[in-house]
């Protein structure tokens, strides 16, 4: 009876992805509707949660640090999108080239930083940007006569910093993406072209990056999630959620402050509900766009 | 067919194996874990302690052994859990929320007391073994970590705020700390010291109050108003950022790495010897013996400068409130282990010998031979004694309250306003009034 169950063509499907439809339900479906059903009461430690109708979403529309939040996130969005796109994009084709020596070498050093952990990196890059002489940038720095800079006070400076975090982290990770795209393109494409007189920028702007294209479009979605999701980098960096003038405050990093260091769940739920909505918004434009939800041909 | 089935069997071993990892409960609260057993025998319970102060677990291994040598029948093992600050309170905080997960015994930082008071405490009142030492405490320091007359915590310390002056910088400048009364005598000798070194005479604090606090002290005034309405925009406090301000401009103080003398950067700041002065809480005793070792014999003590000569010399700072959770294995046992640990005469001798704090038994601060025992690494660190100038100063120690918004109060502090003034030079009744929108805004 069992091995007839389970050997059923109509059952084994089910089978196969119960696994995942459990997960998706028990991890992301509950506390999804958790939070929202939160987001709409005001919980206090130790008390029963009351029904607050819109007041959290209301507070949310006028709180100047929430707003200073989402575009804090915003920008590293973006800016990790300007850097962490073309640059590994270019990485991977100038390591796929036959004619690069030490291809193994390059891939596994570029890859290496993705495998430390945020917190030592972090914790690394803090002491690095440091606003003494004696730390690392700022002796670097004072070897061509620069003054020592506070790097992570400033919104700019403080940015330099997340962002090279971001940048020494991830470009391994996304360009191995990009090669494992370069792989499926088959050599016939670029002969016909040479054969064609077509340069080398021609072939890649005519053939690589188009059939680049699906690679791209997941690289961007998961680095748009990424960015706008980003948390532990900036608490490591400042070694904790409270930046100078909040530069460094994500949106995932307020939620933090309100749900867990203020004991304010249900508001902490509505930012998370916030977020949610802008990331789902972000991604599903940028995927119409990019003709994600077309049919294939 | 055949790899079907072991595609099932796979299928199905990942979906247990992945369901096991989730469902298993933490024992476990990471950070650094040690077992104090204070020589207690097998049937002694074990009470699990949360701290963020590795040092605050030395005090209880030595109180831990004389309970157990005490109590023969009630002995006690504890699990002591070291966690950095942010860290432990956020765990703590959850596991009282969810009712699940919490030590027995915690402590809990001043700063974030409030917080922990919220509704209706997760935590045991403990006004019962308070009171056989309440007449000889002081009594401010206690009510700090109660509600509505209800004890909640009990204290470590007094936290009276002294000036801790490196005498070696002060003599290449020609400068008498003994003089420095007031805050214009303070900027005389800071300019002197600037002159001549090149160095700092002080800090300009952008991550923390502590200066703050000893300004308003001395005013009469505070961050809140008598019901605990936030009042950051006060002429006070206008007065107090303005002197600040002043001695900021004229290279008596300027901004130091980490923000605050009580950081990891500062230390090295202090220790490479960059600034003459810290005004900090009497705790800090402890931060120079651990972390600054060049400075040993060079650090004098000292009554704060004030405005105007007269008024009130030290406010206390800071504090550790211990707690006794509601999930707590064994209450009654915590709750007596707890007082005798912490408030008994032997406990408040015991945590100045250990920790160096001033403790809030002040009958202590008499005791010639605990005080000046010239064997303690405090006395043998520092110029002068460390109680010489606590007797001094023993009846102007005022107090900053600890209230529900004093936590958002601090956060828009001392990670907006005060970096707003001493970095950017804003101005600053325009900052303090930003500053009050904000915390309003947040109080909502």
């Amino acid at each position: 009876m069992i091995k007839r169950f389970l050997y059923s063509q109509k059952v084994a499907p089910y089978v196969f992805v119960l696994p995942f439809v459990l997960v998706f339900a028990i991890f992301w479906v509950y506390p999804l509707l958790s939070s929202f059903q939160m987001s709409f009461q005001q919980i206090t430690l130790g008390q029963d949660s009351s029904f607050a109708r819109f007041d959290n979403y209301s507070k949310l529309l006028t709180d100047t640090v929430f707003l200073k939040a989402v575009v804090n996130s915003a920008i590293y969005m973006v800016l990790t999108l300007v850097i962490l796109i073309p640059f590994p994009m270019l990485f991977a084709v100038l390591i796929n080239n036959r004619l690069m020596w030490g291809r193994e070498f390059f891939k596994s050093s570029f890859f290496f930083p993705a495998l430390t952990s945020v917190v030592v990196a972090g914790t690394i890059f803090r002491l690095m940007f440091g606003e003494m002489e004696g730390s690392l940038i700022n002796s670097v720095l004072g070897l061509f006569g620069v003054e020592p800079v506070k790097f992570l006070k400033g919104q700019t400076t403080g940015f330099v910093a997340l962002l090279s975090l971001a940048t020494w982290r991830w470009t391994g990770v996304n360009m191995l993406y990009f090669l494992s795209g370069l792989k499926s393109i088959p050599d016939d494409y670029y002969e016909a072209a040479s054969i064609d007189g077509a340069s080398s920028f021609q072939k890649f702007t005519r053939i690589t990056m188009p059939l680049l294209k699906p690679v791209t479009i997941y690289v961007l979605t998961i680095s748009i999630y990424a960015g706008l999701a980003m948390f532990i980098e900036s608490m490591m960096l400042w070694n904790g959620n409270n930046s100078p003038k909040n530069i460094g405050l994500t949106i995932v990093g307020y939620l933090y402050r309100q749900g867990i260091e203020k004991n304010n769940l249900g508001y902490a739920a509505a930012v998370g509900i916030v977020l949610l909505l802008i990331t789902m918004i972000i991604n599903l434009t940028q995927l119409a766009f990019t003709g994600l939800f077309k049919k294939e041909d | 067919m055949k790899v079907n089935k072991w595609f099932i069997l796979l299928a199905a071993l990942s979906l247990v194996l992945f369901m096991s990892g989730c469902g298993k409960s933490s024992g476990s609260a990471g950070g650094e874990q040690s077992v104090l057993d204070g020589g207690a025998g097998d049937n002694a319970t074990e009470l699990s302690y949360w701290t963020f102060v590795e040092l605050h677990g030395k005090h209880f291994e030595k109180m831990l052994e004389k309970w157990n040598a005490a109590n023969p029948d009630r002995q006690i093992k504890l699990n002591v859990t070291v966690m950095p600050y942010d860290d432990m309170h956020n765990k703590l905080s959850i596991a009282l929320q969810t009712g699940t997960g919490a030590p027995d015994i915690a402590d809990i930082e001043l700063g974030k007391f409030p917080d922990f008071l919220k509704g209706t405490p997760q935590l045991e009142p403990l006004n019962d073994v308070i009171d056989p030492y309440r007449d000889t405490l002081v009594k401010s320091r206690v009510d700090l970590y109660s509600k509505d007359g209800v004890n909640y915590g009990i204290p470590t310390h007094v936290g009276a705020s002294v000036a801790f002056y490196n005498t070696e910088i002060l003599q290449e400048a020609g400068v008498d700390y003994t003089q420095i009364v007031t805050w214009d005598d303070f900027k005389k000798a800071g300019i002197q010291v600037y002159e001549k070194t090149g160095k700092s005479m002080g800090t300009a604090d952008t991550s923390a109050t502590w200066q703050e606090s000893m300004l308003l002290a001395q005013q009469g005034a505070d961050f809140t108003d008598e019901q605990g309405n936030p009042k950051v925009n006060s002429p006070e406090m206008a007065k107090a950022l303005t002197i600040l301000k002043d001695l900021q401009d004229n290279n008596v103080i300027s901004t130091i790495a980490g923000g605050q003398p009580d950081t990891e950067e500062a230390y090295g700041e202090f220790n490479s010897g960059k600034y003459a002065t810290a005004f900090m809480p009497l705790w800090m005793m402890s931060r120079y013996t651990n972390y600054m070792p060049d400075l040993s014999g060079k650090i004098a003590i000292a009554p704060i400068p004030v405005i105007e000569p007269g008024m009130p010399r030290s406010v206390g700072g800071g504090g550790t409130g211990t707690v006794v959770t509601k999930t707590a294995k064994d209450i009654q046992l915590a709750k007596d282990f707890l007082a005798f640990a912490k408030l008994s005469e032997d406990a408040n001798i015991e945590i100045w010998n250990t920790l160096g704090f001033d403790p809030v038994n002040m009958d202590v601060w008499n005791m010639q031979d605990v005080t000046h025992n010239p064997d303690n690494e405090f006395v043998k660190y520092f110029i002068n004694n460390p109680f010489d100038v606590l007797n001094e100063i023993k009846d102007e120690i005022k107090l900053i309250k600890s209230v529900p918004a004093s936590p958002t109060i601090n956060n828009v502090l001392n990670t907006v306003t005060l970096n707003e003034i001493f970095e950017d030079g804003k101005d600053i009744q325009q900052a303090l009034d930003d500053a009050q929108k904000q915390i309003e805004q947040e109080l909502k």
